[in-house]
């Protein structure tokens, strides 16, 4: 994390098992927050390796990806990081998803993905960080 | 001509085909989600370029009674068929949490060819349509029709030549959370169409900015 003219830069942890989709969230990112860094991840052991090693600020996490599924990873991230912004990027519009999603206090961004979704999540990702360092 | 397995399909256009058949699958078991009350668990999907005979085996692996399915076909730039399958012991039951627990059997067996057909054209539609809106394609679809059978039946298994045989094949599984109920959905597109196909996902891949790829991270 950084702090540049414009304001503060974050790192942003994008998993899915897509390639396709890594691209899909990395080019609205780089649209929405052109100097902010994204680090990919194809998987949750993945995910949690980046998540202990790198400076990760907010993640966008796939639901439905093989092994561990996106709210799984979640869980396993909130026990060390309560409070890291996270959004959890779905097709998968059920009740129970967007509900485990909330009770994780994750977010839920639904695919097809759109720069506004993406965006309205991103700002309030800013807005919970400058809280949590103020 | 050798297309058996994955051979004609790229790791890129193998996981695009898998991802934006997810995306139109998760819609689909949304819908699915609101007719049965009850949350839907979804398979991770998988694109294969296989023959019809292959795609019958695949499905008649893990489904070794008889089937029931609702097909519908679609047409646009690519064209090809989509089916929302069961096993035919279930239909009933599933039919019965559709329309709810207090309509008599009686009621239910007359009701079950056209509420398997509805429950079909809701969720295939819901895949369809996300599949085309991702790809920024207008398909048309038919009404559906119920059919009942084995994979054979339901793909049209027969003596045609290898190359009308091949078909790019999209498999996901679903089941209810605790209900006895589960399918799959397939995709088939037929030869001539896996080539359109390729291209419009090849353009759709094209249109996702490329230089965001490994570049960071």
């Amino acid at each position: 994390m950084k702090a540049t003219g414009q304001g503060m830069q974050y790192n942003v942890l994008i998993v899915d098992d897509s390639k396709l989709a890594r691209m899909v969230i990395m080019s609205a990112l780089r649209r929405i927050r052109p100097d902010w860094k994204a680090i990919e991840a194809t998987s949750a052991k993945e995910a949690i390796g980046a998540v202990e090693s790198k400076d990760v600020q907010i993640a966008l996490i796939d639901f439905n990806m093989p092994g561990t599924d996106g709210l799984e990873l979640v869980a396993r991230i909130r026990k060390t990081d309560p409070g890291m912004p996270i959004a959890v990027v779905s097709a998968n519009l059920q009740d129970e998803i967007i509900a485990r999603a909330r009770e994780l206090n994750a977010a839920f961004v639904g695919k097809p993905l759109t720069d506004e979704a993406l965006a309205a999540f991103l700002s309030g990702a800013v807005l919970r960080l400058k809280k949590a360092t103020t | 001509m050798n297309l058996e397995g994955t051979a004609s399909l790229t790791e890129a256009e193998q996981d695009a085909l898998a991802e934006i058949a997810n995306m139109g699958v998760s819609r689909a078991a949304t819908s699915l989600r609101q007719m049965l009350g009850e949350q839907v668990v979804l398979a991770v999907p998988a694109a294969r370029i296989v023959t019809r005979e292959t795609a019958a085996r695949l499905v008649a692996r893990d489904n070794k009674s008889a089937l029931v399915a609702v097909e519908q076909s679609f047409e646009g730039p690519f064209s090809g068929k989509a089916l929302l399958i069961f096993p035919e012991a279930q239909s009933l039951e599933l039919v019965r949490t559709i329309v709810g627990e207090e309509h008599s059997i009686e009621d239910v067996i007359d009701l079950e060819q056209e509420a398997l057909a509805e429950t079909g054209n809701i969720i295939l539609n819901a895949c369809l349509a996300t599949i085309a809106n991702v790809l920024r394609r207008t398909m048309t679809v038919s009404l559906p029709t119920v059919i009942r059978g084995t994979g054979d039946t339901l793909f049209g298994a027969s003596s045609e030549t290898p190359e009308e045989n091949m078909v790019l094949f999209l498999y996901i599984d679903f089941r209810a959370k605790s209900r006895d109920i589960k399918g799959f959905i397939a995709l088939l597109l037929d030869l001539p169409s896996i080539t359109a196909m390729k291209s419009i996902v090849n353009d759709y891949i094209d249109s996702v900015d490329p230089a965001s790829v490994g570049t960071s991270g």
